[in-house]
């Protein structure tokens, strides 16, 4: 892929608009409110666009792309029964608590509505986790450009973690949430027209099923296996996912989706930004709207790109293979890229996909500096300082934060094994943290000694069920079954689905049972907290179509819809 | 009076849109073999410079900007939060 001087420009002016946001925003830190809840004043649009643009890392764009290839329309199960659902319950259900108990940051709700033990088994994981996800997506983009660029792996890295260190320290949360709303809009139109030329080529969306039709039933499935997302969801071996409708619906659908939409504080910092109650509220649901609609941008690329190997389309495109043979998914979307742009809107495409990784990696950088700040240094090691020394801390955390990610990167470099053994148990640890905030908010009989034993049971059932299976054709070592197989699932992510089904209902478990033998705490220390003892928030006084519920039923609907068109 | 978001994403789509459609116009027309013949240059310019004058336009009048936290209500009562608790001094 060769760059002209036009796409270097496009380049540097997205560069100098994000550093220059920062700047702008420097004079307005004033207070540690102002750096880490950017002073809870932000309007809902906004919060909610930063809502899902920081979670529009490395692993969707390129990811989605890959899995659309792999999987075919299957992959939109991530959003149409995953996200969306998950996103319509966080505001209506859960926002209340997290906005109105004044808790600043999910580690926090914790410890208000059960103990400190609690809170700081999950500030601590989250925190480690954090650094470490970012430190991976940054090897990610670093790897990318060197491929498709034939830049160098450092200098692309040192440079993307500069410029989000710059943006962080100087404007804190604000300046991360206005860059990722840019970051929404350059992706977007980075993205589109790939889309439709990608499209056009493959003869409109008749000519992309004929196509994929071909590669299903090359793969051995039924000839809608790519273009049909839930006709082939009957028993695992219909489908290439190698879910059955079950798993899915209850791994992916319930557990997974709600424990990150709900419960991950990178995305919930962005509703707790937002200026009011009912700005929170309307934060997930807004973000669901173009949320929706992100299959079209991430995932059918991915699909038109594999269609296009199959069967060539005018101007021959086709996946490139890695070396033992089989294709290199994850270049589904910067090959397309390459080949459909002309210079110009070259710059732009791959600016917009160095926008995504940034974007993750702000979004990572700014709930770690909080959750250390708020709930590690200001809970363990100094309490009671004075209000600048909290936001000076703060920007210390973004500094050493980023240097681990880069540390991480490196690391990464050398022991891709180390990364994948961490993301494992990160995936151990999430897995059954739903179950917590479910009978946390909703069964006020839940104890702090019950929410701490049952997290720790579900992510030893996690352990314990990942070492136990395996999926087909992989060996006993990271992918499971170090305790012997019992049990071969078709695929990896059934494996994965069924292994957060375990440890969702294990730490459902014991949170009842440890629950009903501990001392349960005074009504009145949990108003606010749990959902039989708050009032309900009023419908405030906004506009119909403005007031939460209303929203949630349209966004509820439409995905509905989809679902059916895409049956 | 804080920064209005639109203004800069108005501003850096309208510069990029302009980037591409002067080039798209002025420049040579054998690039778009790639984009089967489209010159999306231009036409997707045009479109990310209208985008970036409405913005523009929209931040000029309207206030969606972040405030200070001693101009925010909910702002205030965080810090409120804090004292009350023995957090900071």
């Amino acid at each position: 892929m060769k760059l002209t001087y036009l796409d270097w420009t496009i380049m540097l002016v997205y560069f100098v608009f994000v550093l220059g946001i920062g700047v702008a925003l420097k004079r307005y830190m004033k207070t540690s409110t102002d750096f880490f809840l950017s002073g809870r004043s932000i309007p809902a649009w906004i919060t909610g666009l930063a809502f899902i643009s920081a979670n529009l890392g490395a692993q969707e764009v390129i990811g989605m792309g890959a899995s659309g290839a792999k999987y075919g329309i299957m992959t939109s199960h991530f959003y149409w029964i995953g996200a969306i659902p998950a996103m319509a319950f966080v505001g209506i259900f859960m926002m209340p608590f997290y906005y109105g108990s004044r808790a600043r940051s999910v580690p926090e709700y914790l410890k208000l509505r059960f103990d400190e033990k609690t809170r700081g088994l999950n500030a601590i994981s989250f925190a480690i986790m954090t650094v470490f996800s970012s430190g991976i997506s940054l090897y990610a983009m670093g790897l990318l450009l060197e491929t498709l660029l034939g830049w160098d792996f450092s200098v692309s890295i040192l440079l993307a973690a500069a410029i989000v260190l710059v943006y962080v320290f100087l404007g804190g949360l604000t300046s991360a949430i206005y860059n990722e709303v840019l970051q929404f809009f350059l992706i977007v139109f980075g993205f589109a027209p790939l889309v439709f030329l990608g499209l056009k080529d493959a003869g409109g969306w008749a000519g992309l099923q004929t196509r994929l039709a071909t590669v299903a039933t090359a793969h051995g499935f039924g000839s809608g296996a790519w273009t049909e997302s839930w006709h082939y969801m009957g028993s695992s071996s219909a489908n290439p996912m190698g879910v059955e409708w079950f798993g899915l619906a209850m791994g992916l659908g319930f557990v997974l989706s709600f424990g990150y939409w709900c419960t991950d504080f990178l995305v919930v910092q962005r509703a707790m930004a937002a200026k009011s109650m009912s700005a929170a509220r309307r934060t997930p649901l807004i973000a669901a709207v173009p949320k929706m609609f992100f299959p079209f941008l991430v995932i059918l690329p991915g699909m038109i790109a594999i269609a296009l190997t199959y069967k060539s389309g005018a101007t021959g495109f086709a996946l490139p293979k890695k070396l033992d043979g089989t294709f290199n998914y994850d270049l589904a979307i910067p090959m397309m890229l390459g080949h459909y742009f002309p210079t110009g809107m070259l710059g732009v495409g791959l600016t917009a996909l160095m926008a995504s990784f940034m974007s993750g990696m702000a979004g990572n950088v700014t709930a770690f500096n909080t959750v250390w700040t708020y709930d590690i240094y200001q809970s363990y090691i100094k309490r009671g300082a004075s209000d600048q020394h909290y936001l000076w801390m703060g920007r210390m955390a973004t500094i050493f934060g980023i240097a681990i990610s880069v540390a991480a990167a490196y690391v990464t470099t050398r022991f891709n094994n180390i990364m994948d053994m961490l993301q494992l148990v990160f995936a151990f640890v999430n897995a059954p943290l739903f179950a917590t905030f479910l009978l946390g908010m909703f069964w006020k009989r839940t104890t702090g000694h019950g929410a701490f034993f049952g997290l720790l049971s579900g992510t030893i059932a996690a352990a314990i069920h990942h070492g136990l299976t395996l999926p087909v054709g992989a060996v006993a070592g990271v992918k499971g079954g170090w305790f012997g197989a019992t049990h071969i699932y078709p695929s990896e992510m059934a494996q994965n689905f069924w292994t957060a089904i375990f440890a969702w209902t294990a730490c459902f478990v014991v949170t009842i049972v440890v629950s009903l033998v501990t001392r349960p705490r005074d009504d009145k220390d949990l108003v606010g907290l749990v959902y039989s003892l708050t009032e309900r928030p009023g419908a405030e006084d906004v506009p119909w179509y403005q007031r939460p519920t209303v929203l949630a039923l349209i966004v509820l609907l439409a995905a509905l819809v989809l679902n059916i068109i895409f049956w | 009076m804080q920064l209005d978001i639109r203004l800069p994403i108005g501003l850096m789509f309208a510069l990029l849109g302009v980037l591409l459609t002067a080039f798209g116009f002025l420049a040579g027309k054998d690039v778009y073999q790639k984009s089967l013949g489209i010159n999306v240059n231009a036409w997707w310019g045009l479109v990310m410079l209208i985008f970036g004058v409405i913005m523009f336009l929209l931040g000029r009048r309207g206030a969606a900007a972040a405030r200070l936290t001693e101009e925010s209500p909910e702002g205030k009562k965080i810090e409120e939060m804090e004292h009350r608790a023995g957090l900071e001094k």
